[in-house]
């Protein structure tokens, strides 16, 4: 089953995190190469030669709905890291703004910005950045040491975020005691324990070995299905991507080349970068029977045969259910929404389906 | 005029009179501002006076019982079993008196070069151009003769152990700037960016992460400054300091190979036992011992006592 979709329904409020026309240019002529970027049309590698300046984000321009998990997905190098961090101005941009809730962070005098990142925004890094010196309590209670809030209550709260994490009882361990995975979780905690409207991860399970990266996967995605807090999450895996997000950012040098859903994404790749990499993704979890169905209408004109027997489903079925539907009899699946049957799902439609070559649906 | 400065050798003649200005420039600072180097001499003078008199006024076998218990705070038993032992070996030769004379001015020079090397050193790693313009700075402090500094630090302190004191600093300084300034620098940029991303202000960036992860490699340039000053102690005899750089310094003078040989081995023992003790301090926070110092060692102890006696009567303390 797809997981529910956050609700975007109160229209009127802003986004919580907006970035329109984003540029960040690193080096001493970044002025002129963003001139010449958005005039020229120069790309990233003339940039380089001939202005010696580094594209980190090139005209970034997207929107996070609230409680959504938007995942930023690219290659390194590809500027994702760089991207996330103007969201909470560690880097600031060379042109273009950063809306969070519809207040320009750009404009945000220091004391604003302090109290957003502290409150508002946190963070959860790639390679954990705790404290070594300090122990998991006084690590997970630091956002709220840092705006001085009572080591009683900052206790409290820890307990509370390393219980979230499931690592209670560890407060008084030290991060080089703990695995990979238990740092990272104590690395969340940190993050959720200053209770912030939305979290950015970046690359947080990278560095953690296949099996308790999928573990921690799935632990974050309970967490997050249980506090529908607004995520950034920055990955090189599309898997990951897949798994986790809502919608996904594919970045290519600095540019966003899409952003869709995960089965928009695989299903229809706008060009032949996120072509490439949507190729090997296995589309059985992903795409849904309403995009490989046949409408019912065009198989009642061909007059292709009797439907009597035939297994229903309704549309939003992904194809590893109706395989496990296809396998039972000889006869198509039988699409049906509101005890109306709106399409068909022929054995080869379901194969191409599977093969990500969508014949039976009018492309 | 023997020689005309010609194309192939244009060094004949001194065109820069540097030695003319310094000369020029030392006399016109004594000549008019030697009332305020003699008022920089006073807090150098009482902390002096302070030290001193706490180290010669205590009994030695109380002052080597306080020493023991210190290095066994700081370093363990082992070493501070040699502590007794070196301090021992100290009185039995005949110089305890002046060891204490010269630890007060090795102490003296370490609490100011540590007053000023800290901030300096935490200023160099916050801004690139001051850290440009202090390291020749520190060279030239490290590799110029002290005989050099002696005379201008003479003519404008006079002579004693206050001046003495200043010389040392002028010699031991740079290692704490230097360490302090690397240490700082070599906090990993990542666990910094976590400290900004939380919304810290840089003075709590400062205390709460750069200074803590920068302290095994400040106390390494601690112990290195503590080394320089004791090097310093025979130099600064030479403008009448106490202790024993002036055994040694006196023993030469006479031949009197024996009297420059105990205050020789006193310097050594001194060097050994604080060296051992300095380096402890940053070797534990390298080896990331989990445990405070107040549950190790003889405080541990009490604490232990105390907490047992506190435990029949009420709660006991927090663990």
């Amino acid at each position: 089953m797809p997981r529910a979709e956050p609700s975007l329904s109160s229209a009127a409020a802003p986004p919580p995190i907006e970035c329109r026309n984003l540029w960040k240019i690193f080096g001493d002529r970044a002025a002129e190469a963003l001139r010449a970027a958005k005039e020229e049309g120069l790309g990233k590698t003339e940039l380089l030669s001939r202005l010696n300046c580094v594209v980190g984000v090139a005209d970034a321009t997207f929107s996070v709905g609230e409680g959504e998990i938007f995942c930023i997905m690219g290659l390194s190098g590809s500027g994702k890291s760089t991207l996330v961090r103007h969201i909470n101005r560690l880097i600031e941009p060379t042109d273009g703004r950063v809306l969070f809730k519809g207040e320009d962070v750009g404009a945000l005098d220091e004391e604003q910005l302090r109290h957003l990142r502290s409150t508002r925004i946190a963070m959860v890094f790639q390679h954990m950045a705790l404290l070594p010196h300090r122990n998991v309590r006084d690590n997970v209670g630091f956002a709220l040491e840092l705006r001085q809030v009572p080591r009683k209550a900052r206790a409290e709260v820890a307990e509370r975020a390393l219980h979230m994490v499931e690592l209670a009882g560890w407060e008084n361990h030290y991060p080089d005691e703990l695995s990979g995975g238990m740092k990272q979780r104590v690395g969340l905690a940190r993050a959720l324990a200053a209770d912030p409207e939305v979290l950015l991860m970046d690359e947080p399970f990278s560095a953690l070995d296949p099996l308790i990266r999928r573990q921690l996967q799935d632990q974050f995605l309970d967490l997050a299905e249980k506090m529908r807090k607004t995520t950034v999450f920055i990955t090189h895996d599309l898997d990951e991507a897949i798994r986790l997000g809502n919608h996904i950012a594919i970045m290519k040098d600095g540019r966003l080349a899409q952003i869709g859903t995960p089965e928009d994404i695989v299903t229809n790749p706008r060009d032949d970068y996120v072509a490439d990499f949507v190729a090997g993704i296995s589309r059985l979890k992903l795409v849904y029977a309403h995009t490989v169905m046949q409408p019912i209408d065009a198989w009642r004109a061909n007059g292709d045969g009797d439907l009597e027997g035939a297994p229903v489903a309704p549309p939003d079925v992904d194809l590893d259910h109706l395989v496990n539907l296809a396998c039972d009899t000889d006869l198509p699946t039988v699409i049906e929404a509101d005890g109306k049957a709106i399409g068909v799902v022929t054995k080869r439609a379901l194969l191409r389906g599977i093969q990500g070559r969508s014949e039976a649906a009018p492309a | 005029m023997s020689r005309e400065a010609t194309f192939l050798d244009p060094f004949a003649e001194t065109l820069i009179p540097l030695d003319g200005w310094v000369d020029q420039g030392i006399r016109w600072l004594v000549d008019n501002y030697r009332p305020l180097f003699q008022t920089i001499k006073w807090p150098i003078d009482q902390m002096l006076k302070g030290f001193d008199w706490a180290l010669n006024s205590v009994p030695p076998t109380l002052m080597i019982v306080f020493f023991a218990l210190v290095a066994w705070q700081i370093a363990g038993g082992r070493l501070a079993i040699g502590t007794i032992a070196s301090l021992i070996l100290v009185g039995l030769i005949g110089v305890w008196s002046q060891t204490m004379t010269t630890l007060s001015i090795v102490f003296t020079a370490l609490v100011i070069c540590l007053l000023f090397g800290i901030p300096l050193g935490i200023l160099a790693a916050r801004n690139d151009r001051f850290q440009a313009f202090i390291r020749p700075v520190l060279d030239g402090m490290q590799t110029i003769p002290a005989f050099v500094y002696l005379v201008p630090v003479v003519m404008l302190f006079g002579i004693g152990n206050v001046p003495g004191v200043i010389v040392t600093i002028v010699f031991a300084i740079p290692p704490v700037i230097r360490l302090t300034n690397l240490g700082i620098r070599q906090v990993p940029a990542d666990v910094v960016e976590a400290t900004l991303a939380f919304g810290a202000r840089p003075a709590q960036l400062l205390l709460k992460v750069q200074l803590p992860l920068a302290m095994p490699t400040i106390m390494a340039g601690v112990n290195q400054t503590l080394m320089m000053s004791l090097s310093m102690v025979v130099v600064a005899s030479m403008i009448a300091v106490g202790g024993l750089g002036q055994m040694v310094l006196r023993g030469i003078g006479r031949l009197d190979m024996g009297l420059a040989t105990v205050g020789g081995l006193g310097i050594v023992i001194l060097a050994i036992v604080l060296d051992r003790i300095t380096q402890a301090v940053g070797e534990e926070r390298r080896r990331r011992v989990h445990v405070p110092w107040f549950r190790q060692g003889p405080a541990g102890m009490v604490l232990k006592v105390l907490g047992s006696r506190e435990r029949r009567i009420g709660p006991s303390l927090p663990r």
